[in-house]
C-alpha cells in the first residue's frame, strides 16, 4: 500500500457520476467530505459517521459502499456514483427517483440519497426481489421520517420499470 | 401500484386541497439538490468549531488549560464558560428558576456530553486536534438520575441556588376530587415510569454564525425549528437587540421531530466564539453529540390513582408526575408536561382531577421538544389505567373505553383542566376502527392462540390529539398571582405572505419552518385553490428569514401546527389577494366584486364565464398602473396574514387552559404474541385510525401516520438513552441507541375514520403527525399486559425485560433456561479480564521491567511518555483507541503491596477527551523452568465517550491492547512475539489473552 504524509495534502482523482473529477486531500479526509466540500457535490449527505445509518451511501467501481467508512485517498482513481448521477441524460427522474417520488417515499430527504444508491446496485443484483429480500437489503439504511412502508413501495415500482426498461433494451 | 390507505376527499373538479399531488419538495431532493445548512456555501474564512465535552455526570471544573491548542496552527478562538458567564446573561425560561444556564458548562458540569469548551479552527479535523489538546481537570462529584431519588433531602444537589432538585412543583385541583375519591366504591393505583428517548433526525444540528459590526448583532443560519419566542432568549441571553438576530433557516431540514428546538444554546455560544475570532464560525454536529447532548423528551415517573364504579366508569383521576429535565431547563422546558394539562382527562368524561407536577434535575441530558411532546408519557398513565380497571371488573378494555369516552352530542366538550375539544365523535371513531380493522377476526386469533397455550393478547389505547400549541399554556406553572404580574399570554400566530407579480405569477412564503412534511406541496394547493390556478402556478419558498418575513413568537415546526395554524394563514392570506384582485376586476368586468370568480387562470363573472380577464392581466394593472385601480385599492399584490384563534385563550384564575386549538382523536387495536423461551414480542396485527378533520394531502398525511407509527414503535420496543446510576452514559452510537429498520418494522392496517373537521381552523384540518406517539407505545404494553396477565410494563420491551415478566407468571421450567436477551445485551461499563502467560526471562528481570518507566515506555501501546511519579508510581500520556473513537489519555498508575518479585496490586486513572476511567488489577510473577508465568487480573471502569460508544467495542479493544502490551513485554523480555515467526508462543498468547480478557 502506498504510503503517504500526514500533514500533507494529496491529489484524489475520480469518474464522478462519468465526469472526471480532481481534488486535493489529507490521508485522514473522509470521502463523505472530500465529495461534499472538496468537489461540491452534496447530494450525497452524512449522518452518522459511523457507519450505521447509510446516509452516505454510494457506489465505487460499481458497489454500495458507505462513504463516511472511505478515506478520500483510498478513492482515488476510482469511478463514484451518487444521487446526482440517477437522472435520465434529459434531466427527468430517473426509474427510482420517480418510483420515490410517485410514492411518497420520501419526507425530509436526508436519508434518502443512501436508500437511492443502496437500491440501485441491490436491483441490479436482484432484479425482482420480494418485499422481505427488500426489507432485509434496506435494513442498512435508516429512515426516521416514512416507516419504510412507502419506501417498499416504491422499491418494487422501480424494480417493474427497470425491468421493463431492461426488457426494451434487451 | 403506488397503494395508500386514505383516500382522496375531493372531486377532481372541487379543486386540489385534498388531492394526493405528489411532492414539489421531491423535485430538488431526489436529485440531490436539496439545500440543507451544510449544503450551503460557507463563505471563505469560515472557521469550523469543536466542542470538548465532559465525561462526567457531575464535577467540578478544576482548571482549564487550552494554550496548547490556542499554539496549534489554524486554531483562532476558544470560549469556556468564564467567558459565557461574562459576555451573555443566562438563557431565561418561561419562569423564575433557580437554574443558570449558559450554553457551556459554568464552574460544574452536569452531565456527560456537555459542551465545556468550544474551539474554532481552519477546519473540522484542526478543531478537533484542537479540542483534544485542551486540558480540563474536574473533581467529580456524586450523581443523580433518577427523578423521585433526585427530590429526596440528601439527594446531590445539582443547582446551588436551589435547595431541592424539584425545581418547580404545582397542584392543580379541578372538580372535586377530594369527594370523588372518599365517595368511590373503588379505586386503583399504578405506577409508570416512561423512559428517555428521542426520535434523532438523520441530519443533526448545524449552525453558521458570524457577527454583524453595522447592527452589534450576528447573523445567523441553522436549522432551528421554532418556536421563534426562542429567538428572544438567544437575543436577550446575547445582550443585543432581537432585531439584530438575524437569524435565518435554509429551505431544506433534516427532519427535527422536535429535537431542532434545543439548538438554540449552541447558536449562542456560536455567536460569542464567531466575535471572538472574528470570523464566520460553523458547526456540524456530530451523531455521538447528538444522541449524548442535543435534546431528548424528559423520561418520567407517575403515580395514577383512579376512582371508578364497578361498571368501570371514571369518576376522579389523580396524577402525580415526576418529569424529569435532565441537567438544565431550556425554553420553553418544562412545556411537554403543561402542554398535555389541559387533556390530563385524555378523551374520557371525568370531572374530578387532580394533578401534581414535580419538575425535576437530574445529571442527564437536558430535554426538549420531541414529537408527541408530553402526551405519550401522559397516555400510557391513563390507557394502562383503564386497562387495569377493565381487568378489576372482569371486562373488555374496550367496553372500559367506549363507556368512558366524551359522547358526540357534547362538542365543542370543554374538559375539566381547560381543553376545548373542538370536535368529533369519538365513539363512532372506535366503532368504525373495530368494524374495518376486523377486531372479530383478531379476537378469534388470540382465542385460537391461547388454546393452543401460547401468549397472546390484545391492546387498545384511545387519545386526543392536540394540534396548534396556545402559546399560554406555559403559563400555567405559575401561581395565579405570578401570571397576573407578567401579563396575559395566549393565542398562536401563524405567518403566510402571497404576492403576485406584474405577469401573474404567485409567490407565497411562510413561517412554517418545515422538516420534510411537504409544506411547499400542501400551501401550493390551498393557495391555487383559492386564486384559480394550479399548484403548478404557484412558487413557495419556506426558508425564512428574520430580517424579512412576516413571523411572530409561534412562528416554526412543532405541536403539529400546520395543518391547523398554516394552512388557515395561507388561506386567510391568498383570500384577501383575491378579494383585493376581484376588486379591481370587478372594475374591468362591470360587475359587483362579490360577484367575481377564480377558474382555470382567468377572473370572471359568476354568472357569465366568457366576461372574463386573464389572472395575469390584474397582476399587471396592480403593478404597471396604479392609477387604473380603484380609489382605495392600494398597488401592487401582497398580502400577510398573521392568523390566530380566539379560542386560544389565557389560563384563568381556575388553572384552566385550552392548551391547543384543535383536538384529533385517535383509536388503534393491536395483537401481540410473547414468545416465553426469549421473551420477544411479535406485533401480528396493528390497526390505527386518526380523525384529524379536512385532510390536505392525502399522501403527507398517510407519510405522517406511518412515520410516527415507525419512532413510536423503536419507542416501544428498542429505543432508550440509558444510564448508570452513577451518570455514565451508554447510548452514543445507533449500534447502542436501536431504531427501527425496514426489516424489523412490521406493516400497520391504517384506517381512515370519517372525518370530523374543526369549525375553528379555516380549512378544518387538525394536526395528523403525533398521534402514533400517543396510541402506540401503550395500546403495545396493553397487549403484552393482556398476554402476560401483568400490571407493571416498562418500555422499551426488551426480550430480557419480558421474560422476566414471563418468569413471573410461570413456575420455573424443568431445565434451566438461559435468557437470551440476558446474555445480548451489553454489560455495564466495566471491564475486565484475567489470564496468564509465559515470559522468557526470570520473575526478578520480569519484575524490574514493570516497574522500569522507560522501558515501560516502549512496551505501552500507544505510550507517548511515562515518567516516575512519587513511590512506585508511573505517570504519562497514552493514545488509546476503541472503534472510531481514538484520543489522547493522561495516565496514572500506583503499585501496592509490593512483594518483589512475586505480586503487586496496581489501581489507576486515565483522563481524557474521550472519556475517564479508573481501574484496579493486580499481578502474580511464578518462576516456571528458565522464565515467568505471568498472572494478571483486571478490572476498569469507564466513563465519557468511550463509554457512550458502547461496551463491546470497548472489551474488544481493551483486549487488543492488553494483547499488544504482552507481546511487547516478551518482546522486550527477549523473546519472539511476532505471529509470522513463532506460531507456538504467539498461538498460546492469543488464546490465553483472547479467551479470557
Amino acid at each position: 500500500m502506498k504510503r503517504l504524509d500526514r500533514s500533507g495534502r494529496h491529489p484524489v482523482r475520480i469518474v464522478l457520476n462519468g465526469m472526471p473529477e480532481e481534488g486535493f486531500a489529507e490521508p485522514r479526509m473522509l470521502l463523505t467530505d472530500f465529495l461534499r466540500h472538496e468537489v461540491g457535490a452534496t447530494g450525497t449527505h452524512v449522518a452518522c459517521e459511523h457507519g450505521v445509518c447509510g446516509a452516505c451511501t454510494v457506489r465505487i467501481d460499481g458497489k454500495a459502499v458507505r462513504a463516511c467508512l472511505v478515506l478520500a485517498v483510498q478513492a482515488d482513481g476510482a469511478e463514484i456514483e451518487t444521487i446526482e448521477g440517477l437522472a435520465e441524460a434529459d434531466g427527468s427522474f430517473g426509474p427510482l427517483q420517480q418510483a420515490f417520488h410517485e410514492n411518497f417515499a420520501l419526507q425530509c430527504g436526508f436519508c434518502t440519497p443512501g436508500f437511492l444508491m443502496s437500491l440501485s446496485e441491490y436491483l441490479e443484483k436482484n432484479p425482482d426481489p420480494t418485499v422481505e429480500e427488500i426489507k432485509v437489503a434496506l435494513s442498512g439504511n435508516l429512515c426516521r421520517c416514512t416507516g419504510y412502508h412507502e419506501i417498499i413501495n416504491a422499491s418494487l415500482d422501480a424494480a417493474r420499470a427497470l425491468r421493463e426498461r431492461r426488457g426494451q433494451t434487451g | 401500484m403506488p397503494d395508500f390507505a386514505i383516500p382522496e376527499q375531493v372531486r377532481p373538479e372541487d379543486g386540489h386541497v385534498g388531492r394526493r399531488l405528489p411532492r414539489i419538495e421531491d423535485r430538488a431532493l431526489l436529485r440531490g439538490e436539496g439545500g440543507f445548512v451544510d449544503d450551503v456555501p460557507a463563505k471563505k474564512g469560515t472557521l469550523h468549531v469543536a466542542f470538548v465535552r465532559s465525561p462526567h455526570a457531575h464535577a467540578e471544573i478544576v482548571s482549564i488549560d487550552a494554550g496548547a491548542a490556542l499554539a496549534l496552527p489554524g486554531v483562532f478562538a476558544v470560549v469556556t464558560g468564564a467567558d459565557m458567564a461574562a459576555e451573555t446573561d443566562p438563557m431565561i425560561v418561561g419562569f423564575e428558576n433557580p437554574i443558570d444556564y449558559y450554553g457551556l458548562a459554568v464552574g460544574k458540569v452536569r452531565y456527560v456530553g456537555e459542551p465545556v469548551v468550544a474551539v474554532a479552527a481552519a477546519d473540522r479535523y484542526r478543531a478537533e486536534d484542537a479540542a483534544d489538546l485542551i486540558e480540563v481537570t474536574y473533581d467529580v462529584l456524586h450523581a443523580v438520575v433518577d427523578p423521585v431519588a433526585a427530590c429526596a433531602p440528601d439527594a446531590p444537589k445539582l443547582h446551588p441556588r436551589s435547595d431541592s432538585n424539584c425545581v418547580s412543583k404545582r397542584h392543580f385541583v379541578h372538580g372535586d376530587p377530594d369527594t370523588a375519591f372518599a365517595e368511590a366504591e373503588r379505586t386503583t393505583e399504578l405506577t409508570i415510569r416512561y423512559p428517555r428517548n428521542s426520535i434523532t433526525p438523520m441530519e443533526t444540528y448545524a449552525v453558521v454564525a458570524e457577527a454583524n459590526r453595522e447592527t452589534g448583532g450576528f447573523d445567523v443560519l441553522s436549522n432551528f425549528q421554532g418556536p421563534f419566542s426562542v429567538h428572544t432568549v438567544m437575543a436577550l441571553a446575547l445582550r443585543i437587540r432581537t432585531a439584530a438576530l438575524r437569524h435565518r433557516s435554509p429551505k431544506n431540514s433534516g427532519g427535527s421531530f422536535g429535537s431542532k428546538l434545543t439548538i438554540f444554546p449552541y447558536i449562542v455560544v456560536l455567536c460569542v466564539l464567531a466575535r471572538k475570532a472574528r470570523r464566520p464560525v460553523k458547526w456540524i454536529e456530530d451523531r455521538l453529540e447528538h444522541l449524548s447532548a442535543s435534546s431528548v423528551a424528559p423520561n418520567r415517573v407517575t403515580k395514577v390513582e383512579a376512582a371508578y364504579t364497578p361498571d368501570g366508569t371514571v369518576t376522579g383521576l389523580r396524577l402525580t408526575h415526576w418529569d424529569d429535565h435532565g441537567a438544565y431547563l431550556r425554553a420553553p422546558m418544562p412545556a411537554p408536561i403543561y402542554r398535555m394539562h389541559g387533556v390530563s382527562t385524555n378523551g374520557y368524561f371525568i370531572r374530578h382531577l387532580e394533578v401534581t407536577n414535580h419538575i425535576v434535575s437530574t445529571n442527564k441530558c437536558p430535554t426538549g421538544a420531541v414529537r408527541g411532546f408530553g402526551g405519550p408519557q401522559l397516555y400510557f398513565a391513563v390507557e394502562r389505567t383503564m386497562q387495569r380497571i377493565a381487568v378489576l371488573t372482569g371486562q373488555d378494555p374496550l367496553d372500559v373505553i367506549r363507556r368512558n369516552l366524551i359522547s358526540a352530542e357534547q362538542f365543542p366538550y370543554k374538559a375539566i383542566a381547560g381543553s376545548l375539544l373542538d370536535s368529533g365523535d369519538y365513539r363512532r371513531t372506535v366503532e368504525e376502527t373495530v368494524e374495518q380493522g376486523d377486531l372479530a377476526a383478531l379476537k378469534r386469533r388470540r382465542d385460537a392462540a391461547r388454546a393452543e397455550g401460547r401468549l397472546y393478547g390484545i391492546g387498545y389505547a384511545a387519545c386526543v390529539e392536540p394540534s396548534q400549541s396556545n402559546m399560554g399554556y406555559i403559563s400555567t406553572l405559575k401561581t395565579g398571582l405570578e401570571r397576573e404580574r407578567a401579563g396575559p399570554k395566549d393565542g398562536a400566530v401563524a405567518s403566510v405572505t402571497v404576492s403576485v407579480d406584474a405577469l401573474g405569477s404567485v409567490n407565497v412564503i411562510g413561517d412554517s419552518v418545515p422538516q420534510g412534511q411537504g409544506h411547499q406541496t400542501a400551501l401550493a394547493q390551498i393557495v391555487a385553490d383559492r386564486l384559480g390556478l394550479t399548484p403548478d402556478d404557484v412558487v413557495v419558498s419556506l426558508d425564512t428569514d428574520t430580517a424579512k418575513d412576516g413571523w411572530s413568537i409561534a412562528a416554526g415546526n412543532y405541536s403539529c401546527r400546520f395543518a391547523p395554524a398554516s394552512a388557515s394563514a395561507a388561506h386567510q392570506a391568498a383570500t384577501r389577494v383575491r378579494e383585493k384582485m376581484a376588486r379591481i376586476a370587478a372594475a374591468n368586468l362591470n360587475v359587483p366584486a362579490d360577484e367575481v370568480e377564480f377558474t382555470d387562470g382567468k377572473i370572471h363573472a359568476a354568472n357569465n364565464p366568457d366576461n372574463a380577464i386573464p389572472f395575469y392581466r390584474i397582476g399587471g394593472l396592480a403593478h404597471w398602473s396604479p392609477s387604473s385601480l380603484p380609489d382605495d385599492v392600494e398597488p401592487g399584490l401582497r398580502e400577510t396574514a398573521m392568523w390566530n384563534a380566539p379560542e386560544l385563550t389565557p389560563t384563568t384564575a381556575k388553572d384552566e387552559i385550552n392548551t391547543s386549538l384543535a383536538y384529533g382523536f385517535g383509536f388503534d387495536f393491536c395483537g401481540v404474541e410473547v414468545e416465553p423461551a426469549t421473551g420477544s414480542v411479535t406485533v401480528d396485527k396493528y390497526v390505527s385510525a386518526h380523525d384529524c378533520g379536512t385532510i390536505l394531502n392525502p399522501g403527507l398525511a398517510e407519510g405522517q401516520i406511518r412515520g410516527s407509527w415507525a419512532s413510536a414503535f423503536g419507542a416501544t420496543f428498542l429505543e432508550e438513552f440509558r444510564y448508570e446510576d452513577d451518570g455514565t452514559f451508554r447510548s452514543g452510537t445507533f449500534a447502542e441507541y436501536l431504531v427501527p429498520t425496514a426489516a424489523e418494522l412490521p406493516d400497520i392496517r391504517l384506517v381512515h375514520p370519517t372525518p370530523h373537521p374543526s369549525p375553528y381552523t379555516r380549512l378544518g384540518a387538525k394536526g395528523i403527525a403525533e398521534g402514533n406517539q400517543y396510541t402506540t407505545p401503550v395500546c403495545i404494553a396493553n397487549a403484552v399486559a393482556d398476554a402476560l396477565g401483568v400490571e407493571d410494563i416498562e418500555l422499551p420491551l426488551k426480550p430480557a425485560k419480558v421474560l422476566e415478566w414471563v418468569q413471573a407468571e410461570e413456575p420455573p421450567p424443568s431445565a434451566a433456561v438461559a435468557p437470551e436477551g440476558a446474555a445480548g445485551e451489553p454489560a455495564g461499563p466495566t471491564v475486565e479480564g484475567s489470564g496468564e502467560m509465559q515470559v522468557p526471562a526470570p520473575p526478578e528481570r520480569v519484575w524490574s521491567m514493570l516497574l522500569d518507566p522507560e522501558r515501560m515506555a516502549r512496551i505501552v501501546p500507544g505510550c507517548e511518555r511515562l515518567e516516575a511519579a512519587g513511590e512506585n508510581g508511573f505517570a504519562g500520556a497514552v493514545v488509546l483507541g476503541a472503534g472510531p473513537v481514538r484520543g489522547r489519555f493522561e495516565a496514572r498508575i500506583d503499585l501496592t503491596d509490593l512483594e518483589k518479585p512475586h505480586r503487586a496490586r496496581l489501581a489507576g486513572t486515565a483522563d481524557g477527551p474521550l472519556g475517564s476511567s479508573r481501574g484496579e488489577g493486580a499481578f502474580e510473577l511464578i518462576a516456571q523452568g528458565g522464565g515467568t508465568l505471568v498472572r494478571y487480573r483486571y478490572s476498569v471502569e469507564l466513563t465519557g465517550k468511550v463509554a457512550a460508544v458502547g461496551g463491546r467495542m470497548v472489551r474488544g479493544a481493551a483486549r487488543q491492547l492488553i494483547d499488544r502490551f504482552l507481546r511487547a513485554l516478551v518482546r522486550e523480555a527477549g523473546g519472539d512475539a511476532d505471529p509470522g515467526t513463532s506460531g507456538g508462543l504467539s498461538a498460546r498468547l492469543k488464546r490465553l489473552v483472547g479467551g479470557r480478557a
